[in-house]
């Protein structure tokens, strides 16, 4: 147990310094989440727009953020021809919850970047319960990066990876993305706590699926 | 080390409805080393891939059993080596770091004197920082046999085992597979004559359909 433990963290470690010197994921990411907010701001100008559409945007621009960098862990194993290596290196399911720890924290700073500046530079998305908006904020970076990580592994055999990803995401994603637009908009109303509770409960249910789908059939994707 | 003993049977291998090979079969016992030979696109590399246990054969079978026990399919990984052309290393990091990663990959207890050891074995311990990615091809080949070696496994395989190397590099893998055979067992995917009789067994995924061609 211990073993495995130590293996995941270095394979998430691998992936951590990898980024830092290769920036594969990381500037996709932050340029999508930059030129999405500026086109935003320009679109908005001095309308005024309701907290559930802007609930509804945060989302979109997390949603194709992801989709511009997540596959990017097990895309860019395929791309360099270094699957042969792990798999001579480690049992499948230290790699999927190593790459599934990666994209955490990935996504994690992404949603921090892009959440704090949606908030200062979006004048009409005034958060109004932080304790529902930032709850909402972490189950849905896990329920995304678990289901982004596990669809990255697929799209990663395909030829046609960079097509098929967001198009295999989006149906997956739906769910998830309909409660988190729902839990925000809670959060941008001002309604109490317990209001939030169901989408809580979806949420983090999607988030145990997911991962307990990627957990059965993560070695039958990974090995040939 | 354990005594090892490799086991194939009735080995078969199909890729788009193209059978590459059928009817495999051999046993190579401990402290043998066995060469697999065969015109490009035989199926010397899918077979070697077979048995380091990345993919599946699509009919029969392959076990490694160590002092008897069978080696459970999971876990063959961590009882074999593998060097090859299209094996990849990580060009981002330094020597030292790929092996550092490996070594906590495999959940190994390698010293960091045993790394050096081994990256002066392989004749690039003066240059063990440097980024893979301004290695020559033969640099890159000999970081290869570090990589097969770390985890001292029962079974090297080795696909193709000189290219890309100089002399120097050629006699150092003469003495890694004539140390390895004392320590377990040695295959080697290759055309080269040479490396063929050095081998104490051969196979020839060219001969005929019944597959006779196991030389001993």
């Amino acid at each position: 147990m211990m073993g495995s433990l130590r293996s995941t963290t270095a394979m998430f470690l691998k992936d951590f310094r990898s980024e830092l010197r290769t920036r594969y994921a990381l500037t996709a990411l932050m340029l999508f989440v930059i030129t999405t907010l500026s086109i935003i701001l320009f679109s908005i100008g001095n309308e005024s727009v309701s907290p559930e559409i802007l609930s509804g945007v945060l989302w979109i621009i997390v949603f194709f953020s992801a989709m511009s960098g997540l596959s990017r862990t097990f895309v860019s194993e395929e791309e360099r021809g270094t699957v042969l290596t792990l798999q001579l290196l480690a049992k499948p399911l230290t790699v999927f919850f190593g790459k599934l720890l990666f994209n955490f924290a990935l996504l994690a700073s992404l949603n921090t970047v892009a959440g704090t500046l949606y908030i200062i530079l979006i004048n009409d998305f005034v958060v109004k319960n932080y304790a529902i908006f930032l709850l909402t904020m972490l189950l849905g970076t896990l329920g995304l990066s678990a289901a982004s990580t596990i669809i990255a592994a697929v799209v990663s055999k395909a030829n046609t990876k960079g097509t098929l990803y967001p198009v295999m995401a989006f149906p997956i994603l739906l769910p998830l993305l309909l409660t988190v637009i729902s839990a925000t908009r809670l959060a941008v109303e001002g309604a109490p706590f317990s209001e939030a509770a169901g989408e809580f409960r979806v949420l983090f249910s999607y988030f145990v699926v997911i991962v307990a789908v990627s957990y059965l059939v993560f070695e039958f994707i990974w090995k040939d | 080390m354990p005594t090892a003993i490799l086991h194939a049977s009735n080995l078969a291998k199909v890729f788009n409805r193209r059978s590459i090979f059928s009817n495999i079969n051999f046993v190579i016992p401990h402290g043998r080393s066995f060469a697999i030979t065969g015109r490009n696109g035989s199926g010397k590399s899918t077979l070697v891939k077979i048995l380091a246990g990345v993919i599946s054969p699509n009919d029969g079978n392959f076990t490694i059993t160590l002092d008897g026990t069978e080696v459970k399919r999971d876990d063959i990984y961590r009882h074999v080596g593998l060097v090859a052309p299209y094996l990849q290393l990580y060009e981002e990091f330094s020597a030292w770091e790929n092996l550092d990663l490996f070594r906590k990959l495999r959940g190994v207890d390698v010293p960091d004197v045993s790394l050096d050891g081994l990256l002066e074995k392989v004749g690039l311990y003066k240059r063990k920082h440097d980024l893979v990615r301004t290695y020559s091809s033969g640099m890159k080949q000999r970081l290869k046999y570090a990589f097969a070696l770390l985890h001292e496994p029962e079974v090297l395989l080795l696909d193709e085992p000189t290219s890309n190397l100089d002399a120097e590099g050629m006699s150092m893998v003469s003495e890694v597979i004539a140390v390895h055979r004392t320590k377990g067992i040695v295959i080697v995917a290759t055309n080269v004559r040479e490396e063929v009789q050095r081998c104490d067994a051969s196979l020839d995924l060219d001969a005929d359909p019944a597959r006779q061609g196991v030389r001993s």
